[in-house]
């Protein structure tokens, strides 16, 4: 009859566990709110923060309590997603503006070059931070792909010395611009397609001696814009996105071809 | 108070958990990753350690050591850990959601954890008494933060840095342990020095 001392213990320290475990999950249980656990079902997952909160629940717990906050900010869902929180919310369904990133900077390893035989870290920001970076010019790409290590989505790579945006991957999330120690990665809407591929803050004759393609600020685009949406800034030209209309005049007469226009994209309509 | 600063020395230094006892190994290849999450683990076992021993200590003594039945000490304190850990998650998510945002993820992990389980016997095993029982456990998550601070900081030194492919990921990760390791014997004979034993 020894054993029933020990036996009995151990089985009275279980049950008294498992009853104690019980209750407070019983009186101390946190309702969870059903709109936002739906949400978050609804999200994509990917916590890539396109819509301005710390991640897909905390999105979906701002939506749930406060129904005047945008149902369409997720980029990387687009206008499934964005129609499926509608429904969820019982709000009225806007279309989302399907977001891109893009690059701005052409300078490929023919176009320009580096300045040094830089040996560090291998990564932009390092770089950045001890050298400024290692190309002639100060906001040249520098190469390292911070941005290719952020995407979750493979639609960004480094071609020629240069980040590259495959446009028919990137949902437009902005984890790439965030990294990038240059500031040249840009989220646009998915419909714009002229792009000025330069950052160059140089003046334009400097420039023209160490890029082949940089932006010279000539002022032919904002002459030639009829819509006053490319303006030349701090020695580059800059376009509003909010007036662009996409008919690539400043292309055509950019002398350096530093604007470039993407091909459009074939129309997707949403179900 | 000397000896208690002996013990408190001795658990962070010469008796790391990780790196001298090799305890909680787990967690320290696999949270150290990051720095903010390998500090939110070890808070979380540092606050679980104290509270597990706080608990079995009085268990032991109470039921196990009145009994004789010493010999089922591990199962007794692993339910008991168990069973504790699952409350306080209970209990942090109903009062203290922002505290539980911060530790509550690494909670579970840490109920099976053989460093809590380790701090819980080898208290036993030195015959410390109550408070010299906290403050080892204290002691023993303290040394555990140190660990995982350091081998973060180790580790995103490794990924900067262009190293044989054959080393990428893992291997290089236990050589880089095992060295710091190494480094952790210097402390054999510190806490003497310190006090003058």
């Amino acid at each position: 009859m020894q054993f029933v001392i020990p036996v009995g213990i151990v089985v009275g320290i279980g049950l008294l566990s498992g009853v104690i475990l019980t209750v407070a999950a019983k009186f101390m249980a946190v309702a969870v709110d059903e709109t936002a656990a739906r949400i978050t079902e609804a999200l994509p997952g990917a916590n890539c923060g396109a819509c301005g909160y710390a991640g897909c629940a905390d999105y979906a717990g701002v939506l749930a309590a406060d129904h005047s906050v945008a149902a369409n900010l997720c980029t990387p869902g687009g206008n499934a997603v964005a129609l499926a929180i509608s429904e969820i919310l019982g709000v009225e369904f806007e279309g989302a503006q399907a977001k891109v990133a893009i690059v701005k900077c052409s300078g490929t390893r023919e176009k320009t070059s580096y300045s040094m035989d830089y040996q560090g870290y291998k990564n932009c920001t390092a770089n950045k931070l001890f050298y400024r970076g290692r190309g002639t010019c100060e906001k040249a790409c520098l190469g390292f792909g911070d941005c290719v290590k952020v995407c979750d989505y493979g639609a960004i790579y480094i071609e020629n010395g240069i980040a590259v945006v495959d446009r028919k991957k990137c949902v437009g999330c902005g984890a790439c611009a965030k990294v990038c120690p240059n500031l040249l990665i840009e989220i646009v809407p998915d419909n714009m397609r002229v792009v000025v591929g330069c950052s160059s803050i140089d003046k334009g004759s400097v420039t023209k001696d160490i890029c082949s393609i940089g932006c010279i600020a000539c002022k032919l685009c904002e002459k030639s814009c009829k819509f006053d949406a490319i303006h030349v800034e701090n020695n580059h030209a800059i376009i509003d996105y909010t007036k662009c209309t996409n008919c690539t005049l400043c292309a055509k007469v950019c002398p350096t071809k530093v604007i470039h226009v993407h091909p459009k994209k074939p129309k997707v309509k949403a179900q | 108070m000397t000896e208690l600063a002996i013990i408190m020395m001795g658990a962070v230094l010469t008796n790391n958990f990780v790196l001298v006892k090799f305890l909680g190994i787990c967690p320290f290849l696999g949270v150290s990753k990051k720095l903010d999450s390998a500090v939110g683990m070890s808070l979380a076992v540092i606050f679980v350690m104290v509270l597990a021993t706080a608990v079995t200590y009085p268990i032991y003594m109470g039921l196990l050591a009145r009994y004789g039945i010493e010999y089922l000490q591990t199962i007794v304190f692993i339910l008991v850990i168990a069973a504790l850990v699952q409350l306080v998650e209970i209990a942090m998510k109903k009062h203290l959601p922002a505290l539980h945002k911060g530790l509550g993820v690494y909670l579970p992990l840490i109920t099976t954890n053989c460093a809590v389980l380790g701090v819980c016997i080898l208290n036993i095993d030195e015959s410390y008494t109550f408070i010299q029982s906290l403050v080892n456990a204290f002691g023993a998550g303290l040394g555990f933060l140190l660990a995982m601070v350091m081998f973060s900081g180790v580790r995103q030194r490794i990924e900067n840095n262009d190293y044989p492919i054959s080393f990428k990921g893992v291997p290089s990760i236990l050589v880089a342990a095992s060295i710091m390791s190494l480094s952790f014997m210097g402390f054999a004979g510190v806490i003497d020095g310190i006090f003058g034993l």
